[in-house]
């Protein structure tokens, strides 16, 4: 992945005012290490460690003892660790499958601990889809040297050579003697103690077992009874219950707060720190009562809303154009007999995750622990460490299993206020989210504006291209088309007046929508067949495959559109998958859109769960229905309005 | 605070309410069934839905009280004896879900459906579970859950019969 990217994923706006450091403890602690956590025995020269270490994150490496990431007890149970996190993804079967697969072991003997800080090892954060393309084969590694060692501890206990010994199934066995030991017999329950460098070897995809099995959700019984305890449902000893007051919009002040009316109910107490006024309660009810006895004036100031907002990214996300290039693009267009001059839009949408942020925060002897719902772990550790001036060993974070982020949840702002309720209040308190505090306080799928020029000949070959994001992110802004003249541009907004930050698909879908409409109409202006107008600007296989594939199951061009039918096709790659979808859309008299079909073709590799796949793919359509039909944030002065 | 009697999964629970408490807050917070889930507290979600009386109902806006006389079941009640029903073992083998965390209300949702059309119309799913939400946008595949656990259903009258 560019390093752009992440820079956009990480920094967006808000994240840093979130993390500042509060007055309820002045004491002051040696700040050590910068949160680090792990030691490093062995710079890492493999894939995972390239991409993941890189220079946002403070020197942190991932560490390549085995023992940080895999245990084998005498039981032969394996556990796994990762600071990857599980929140539908459904990693936490899929990455299981692939240590199984090669450690020569069974499925279900092994056991992912997922998103502890202080048992895993430091990880950025579960987003931007790379838990599969990078964590996937770190563990691996992992697995494949720990067999390794695992066959080398046998063949010394046994004296012989190792090559000749066998590992499957949990076992190494000798097919000379047909002596064999379990995995649990060779380890002992110690921890193993190998550094990995260099690459391991890997089990190619297609000698695959394990991996590349529709295996399902590992726990997935857990969730049909309901007992799987998501992060709003811990429960700790002596927990009380918190709740916020929220300004009445975004950038205010504190003007004054009456709380004596809260403060008078039996049980309540309310923390008061500037700005930063919260309850706590024996129950939520009780606290929520309370939270609305408190009169609170704000200040809000004048802000921007809906109507103005696409003028205001254009102006307030200007920059420069490479002057040579885009020059180059004018001309070919004013030359061209096909072009287009066209500008899209998309609105800022809210993640809704329907578990609503939660946590639960306890402190014991001057260590903060909480459990909390968000896709980087270790990023709120930080928020935590540096917000309360703690020691980085003084912050454990631990995230249960969640009801979902879609990128939505990388920041920790619950897990503050929960750790700064329970400071106060001397006892665990757990804080989750209203639905109306998710939809407002959270932050948004940012608004961008895409202008997209571009120039064919007669035939169809396209020219020229001209490309530019506005705000939303450079993510899939590079056309998969041959053009041989081509602008692409991301233009950041420095004062959006929304958070915003990560999403499901990050700023590709809306670079994809506008690349892909301004084809369509490109290929109108041609007078050409969409499929046709794109298949004659790609030359890269694995992308033709996915359209073709697509047109044949859904029957592409066997039916005319008409004004109440019509028919659509789109495709693109990003992060080396390659899509392509064909749309059945209906139009009623009152101009009420109805999809009727979406037929998706996908193909991103090996896959280690083609169920998951398929599940993922199919829930991602149908997310994006919803963001392209009807999702769009009404907002003006400062106040969300839907 | 007052006292107060629930008959909750066939068994009577003692526990006291804050006056108004939400029958959301009393299960999840006063009875440790934390598998009903919080999702709006407005009835828009579908993530509280509970039975009552077999009727599915949002918890976050039942006020506990006002419903002591009424039978209600929550996603714990529904295994026996360490067997599921068929609307849960239809989720599970279905893959219907992905964060899961809709999957109470879904199913109890379901399980109402079912109970008093056996074998649902198309438009009979979408009516009843039009409220419940799934963000993670798993719907093909809990229309498909429903329509198995329909089918399953169907023998298990056929063995019983």
């Amino acid at each position: 992945m560019p390093v752009h990217e992440l820079d956009v994923e990480l920094d967006f706006r808000g994240m840093q005012e979130r993390v500042r450091a509060f007055e309820l403890d002045r004491r002051t602690f040696l700040r050590l290490c910068g949160g680090g956590l792990l030691v490093c025995l062995n710079a890492s020269d493999t894939a995972a460690g390239a991409q993941e270490s890189g220079r946002h994150f403070g020197g942190h490496e991932l560490p390549q003892a085995i023992s940080a990431w895999v245990h084998i007890g005498t039981d032969g149970k394996i556990t796994v660790y990762t600071g990857k996190v599980e929140i539908g993804q459904n990693i936490r079967t899929s990455l299981a499958q692939s240590v199984a697969e090669e450690l020569r072991a069974p499925f279900i003997s092994i056991a992912m601990v997922m998103g502890d800080t202080d048992l895993v090892p430091w990880d950025a954060g579960t987003f931007g889809s790379r838990s599969t393309p990078t964590m996937g084969p770190q563990l691996r590694n992992m697995a494949s040297a720990a067999r390794q060692l695992l066959v080398e501890t046998a063949a010394q206990r046994w004296g012989c050579d190792p090559a000749g010994l066998e590992a499957a199934d949990g076992k190494v066995t000798n097919p000379k003697t047909r002596a064999s030991l379990t995995y649990g017999e060779i380890t002992r329950g110690e921890k193993l103690t190998q550094t990995v460098s260099g690459d391991p070897p890997l089990t190619p995809a297609s000698m695959w077992k394990i991996a590349g099995t529709p295996e399902p959700k590992v726990d997935g019984r857990e969730f049909v009874t309901g007992r799987h305890r998501y992060p709003s449902d811990i429960v700790r000893p002596g927990m009380r219950f918190g709740k916020v007051l929220r300004p009445t919009g975004f950038n205010a002040t504190l003007v004054s707060a009456e709380t004596a009316a809260a403060e008078k109910m039996p049980g309540v107490q309310v923390v008061r720190d500037g700005d930063f006024i919260g309850v706590v309660a024996d129950d939520v009810w009780t606290a929520e009562q309370a939270l609305g006895k408190i009169q609170a004036q704000w200040k809000v100031p004048q802000q921007i809303s809906n109507g103005e907002l696409f003028d205001a990214i254009r102006k307030g996300a200007g920059g420069d154009t490479h002057g040579g290039a885009a020059s180059d693009v004018e001309k070919a267009v004013s030359d061209a007999p096909v072009k287009l001059e066209q500008t899209y839009t998309v609105a800022y949408i809210a993640h809704a995750p329907l578990e609503p942020r939660a946590a639960v925060a306890e402190w014991t002897d001057g260590k903060l622990t909480v459990w909390t719902g968000t896709q980087r772990p270790f990023g709120v550790k930080d928020e935590l460490a540096r917000a309360f001036r703690l020691a980085p060993d003084k912050v454990r974070v631990l995230m249960p299993d969640m009801g979902s982020g879609y990128g939505g949840k990388h920041t920790g702002e619950c897990a503050l206020e929960a750790a700064r309720l329970a400071k106060a209040a001397g006892e665990p308190v757990k804080l989750i989210w209203t639905r109306e505090e998710e939809f407002t306080w959270a932050y948004f799928r940012p608004a961008g504006v895409m202008d997209v020029r571009g120039a064919a000949r007669q035939d169809g070959t396209l020219v020229a291209w001209e490309h530019h994001n506005y705000n939303s992110g450079p993510s899939g802004l590079n056309t998969p088309y041959k053009v041989s003249t081509k602008v692409e541009e991301y233009h950041e907004w420095e004062e959006p007046p929304l958070a915003q930050g990560s999403y499901r698909g990050l700023a590709a879908t809306a670079n994809h929508f506008a690349r892909e409409c301004a084809m369509d109409e490109m290929a109108h202006a041609a007078g050409m067949d969409p499929l046709a107008f794109r298949m004659k600007n790609l030359d890269d296989a694995r992308l033709q495959a996915v359209f073709t594939a697509a047109a044949e199951r859904f029957g592409w061009g066997k039916e005319k559109s008409t004004a109440e039918r019509g028919f659509g096709i789109a495709g693109g790659t990003e992060k080396g998958g390659y899509t392509a979808a064909c749309v059945e859309v209906a139009i009623d008299a009152q101009k009420k859109v109805r999809i009727r079909r979406v037929v998706q073709a996908w193909e991103s590799g090996a896959v280690v769960n083609p169920d998951g796949l398929r599940n993922q793919v199919m829930g991602a359509a149908v997310q994006a229905i919803g963001g392209g039909l009807f999702e769009s944030i009404q907002f003006a002065n400062g106040k969300i309005l839907n | 605070m007052a006292d107060l009697v629930l008959h909750v999964n066939g068994a009577e629970r003692r526990t006291e309410a804050a006056d108004g408490e939400p029958l959301l807050w009393v299960l999840r917070n006063r009875l440790g069934l934390t598998g009903t889930k919080y999702g709006c507290g407005e009835g828009q979600c579908g993530a509280c839905t509970v039975l009552l009386n077999g009727e599915p109902t949002r918890s976050c806006l039942t006020v506990a009280s006002a419903v002591s006389d009424a039978q209600i079941t929550t996603i714990e009640g529904l295994e026996r004896s360490g067997k599921l029903t068929p609307v849960q073992e239809a989720f599970l083998e279905e893959g219907a879900f992905q964060c899961a965390y809709c999957t109470s209300g879904m199913i109890l949702a379901a399980t109402a459906l079912l109970e008093k059309h056996p074998r649902p119309s198309e438009g009979q799913v979408l009516e009843a579970m039009n409220g419940n939400v799934c963000r993670c946008g798993t719907y093909p595949r809990i229309k498909a859950a429903i329509a198995r656990a329909s089918g399953a259903k169907k023998e298990a009258e056929h063995a019983s019969a």
